[in-house]
């Protein structure tokens, strides 16, 4: 069976869950094979996971050019592997993962796909499109398809691999190592799940009111082990960083619950969040376009209504 | 400092957008378009630069004829001159043709940065700038929330999931900004009729020296299969809050095993 490509997100030396997402998907279309880059002893740590989630090679490239240069040197090793001609590459639709995957196609010469919400086992990719309104599938026309598939979209499934290691010996050139990141700066977000990738997100829009009031949207999130989003309208008034944003020009999400809070549900916003699997709205308005998005939906006072809710979820999870 | 600042025409995200049917490319006729948002960050960024350390700013825009709306708000704005390459041969073009017919205008222009959106809003697919470092070989500066320039020394804030990467390159290199970097100014009244007479090349692809196999829907790496409308969402449950709201909703999120 043909080689499927699988770049391995990794933070705090364990695999991000979109990578046995990835893993998953990349059984359909031949055989896995992780590819770990990072600083040296990133794989030590990360390796027997990925044979848990069906990788039945691990490519190892360890250096620290990996991580001290921006996008360039992870696109530059994945294309050393790519001229064993596998049948994909398949990449975390993160905003660097795009990177790579673009960078990637335009040195072998092949086309790349974006923050697919699922792919079948010919490399067809499923989009989500116009802010959600449209779902299209495509599928790469020249050379080896590279996809970028967004967190939570497919459901991980363990099935044990051989897991066998195969060191590349990385060496990246000058013209890679034109970008050096110089610092790397963690803005605290507590013990939450990362945005992108956690099962459940609360969001918290204009109807907060103000900065202080996200406390409440934290309490609910970490009363149900959430991550914490904001519509634009919040970022841009400062409430919530911008990290947080979630929406056209901010991050895409795809949990299994998205709880809105005093959003309205403008067009942008829901570029980010239609995809999600469950839609739940608490807003004063019960015009709000939200509300069409909605599996369930409160209208009502959220300073009133958020507060029990964290009340009643802490006292059910007692 | 000479920066080339890219925009892209978009379709209004508050239209109703779709795809066409006849070849399954954007519809950019039957909606109104406007600057991709992000773009506009772009430029007063370009602008911001040029006031603190001189030079000039060249606007740069492929797209269909209409464009040039997008970019007479950019020379509105106060950018110096502009390039258009338009060309009929174009249309359709995906990600890494686009990159390379705009690579292929950058190399005849002489620039110490490229200056681009980090996302448009109509295809989404956020690689530009790095699809543009990669054919020019110059490093890439992207999804930047701040822009310094020390000389030839260009040091960015990165947004990342979980906070920010300081970056550093030499001149030239291209920088992607978000859109938290600025504030874009609004073009003057003065700005508008200056716009006017400021220097506009049109490039067909012959001009820039890009051949016709190199671009467009026939040549593109990838392809639309094909398209649907999202199903509507089933109707869900509403309740107006009696008092009671936040409990019926913990009720709900139980029912369905959430809680």
């Amino acid at each position: 069976m043909a080689e499927v490509l699988v770049l391995v997100e990794h933070a705090d030396g364990t695999p991000k869950r979109v990578t046995y997402e990835l893993l998953t998907a990349a059984r359909r279309l031949g055989e896995p094979s992780a590819v770990v880059l990072g600083a040296p002893g990133t794989a030590a740590a990360v390796k027997d996971k990925l044979a848990e989630y069906g990788a039945e090679k691990v490519y190892v490239g360890e250096s620290d050019d990996i991580d001290g240069y921006l996008v360039a040197p992870k696109a530059e090793v994945l294309a050393t592997l790519a001229a064993k001609r596998p049948a994909a590459v398949l990449i975390a639709s993160s905003a660097e993962g795009k990177e790579i995957a673009g960078r990637l196609a335009v040195k072998i010469g092949s086309g790349f796909l974006t923050d697919a919400v699922d792919l079948d086992e010919h490399g067809t990719a499923t989009q989500s499109v116009f802010g959600g309104a449209t779902v299209v599938r495509s599928r790469v026309k020249i050379g080896i398809p590279i996809v970028t598939l967004r967190p939570n979209s497919v459901e991980a499934v363990a099935q044990p691999g051989a897991g066998a290691e195969e060191t590349i010996e990385v060496s990246i050139s000058a013209a890679a190592k034109g970008a050096r990141v110089v610092d790397r700066v963690i803005e605290d977000t507590g013990s939450r799940p990362d945005l992108t990738e956690a099962s459940i997100v609360v969001s918290g829009g204009r109807g907060m009111g103000g900065p202080e009031n996200f406390a409440l949207v934290e309490k609910l999130a970490d009363s149900l082990g959430a991550a914490v989003g904001a519509s634009r309208a919040a970022t841009d008034a400062g409430w919530y960083p911008h990290q947080s944003q979630v929406g056209q020009t901010g991050v895409t999400v795809s949990p299994q619950l998205y709880l809105a809070v005093g959003i309205s549900g403008a067009i942008q916003h829901r570029a980010g969040m239609q995809t999600s699997k469950m839609i739940v709205a608490i807003n004063k308005d019960a015009e709000a376009p939200i509300f069409e998005l909605a599996d369930f939906g409160v209208v009502g006072d959220l300073f009133q209504v958020v507060p029990q809710l964290t009340e009643e979820i802490t006292k059910r999870k007692g | 400092m000479n920066i080339v600042v890219l925009v892209k025409q978009v379709p209004d995200t508050w239209a109703e957008r779709k795809l066409r049917d006849d070849d399954k490319t954007l519809d950019r006729d039957s909606v109104d378009a406007v600057v991709n948002e992000i773009d506009e960050y772009a430029v007063e960024e370009a602008l911001l630069l040029k006031e603190a350390h001189g030079g000039e700013v060249t606007v740069v825009s492929m797209g269909p004829e209409r464009a040039i709306e997008t970019i007479r708000k950019a020379l509105a704005m106060g950018v110096d001159k502009a390039v258009h390459l338009t060309d009929e041969a174009l249309h359709g073009s995906c990600a890494p043709q686009t990159s390379l017919a705009l690579a292929k205008v950058l190399g005849t222009l002489e620039y110490d940065l490229v200056i681009c959106g980090s996302e448009a809003v109509d295809a989404r697919v956020s690689a530009m700038g790095a699809l543009l470092a990669e054919r020019l070989g110059i490093p890439q500066l992207t999804g930047a929330r701040k822009v310094e320039v020390d000389g030839t020394n260009v040091r960015i804030e990165r947004l990342t999931d979980s906070g920010y990467e300081v970056v550093e390159a030499s001149t030239p290199a291209v920088v992607s900004v978000v859109e938290k970097i600025n504030e874009p100014r609004y073009p003057s009244f003065k700005g508008i009729m200056a716009a006017k007479k400021k220097p506009l090349t049109t490039l067909s692809i012959a001009d820039a020296g890009i051949e016709p196999a190199e671009v467009g829907l026939a040549n593109a790496t990838s392809e639309v299969v094909e398209f649907t409308p999202r199903p509507p969402r089933q109707t869900g449950q509403m309740i107006k809050d009696e008092g009671d709201g936040g409990v019926k909703l913990a009720e709900y999120l139980a029912s369905q095993k959430i809680i």
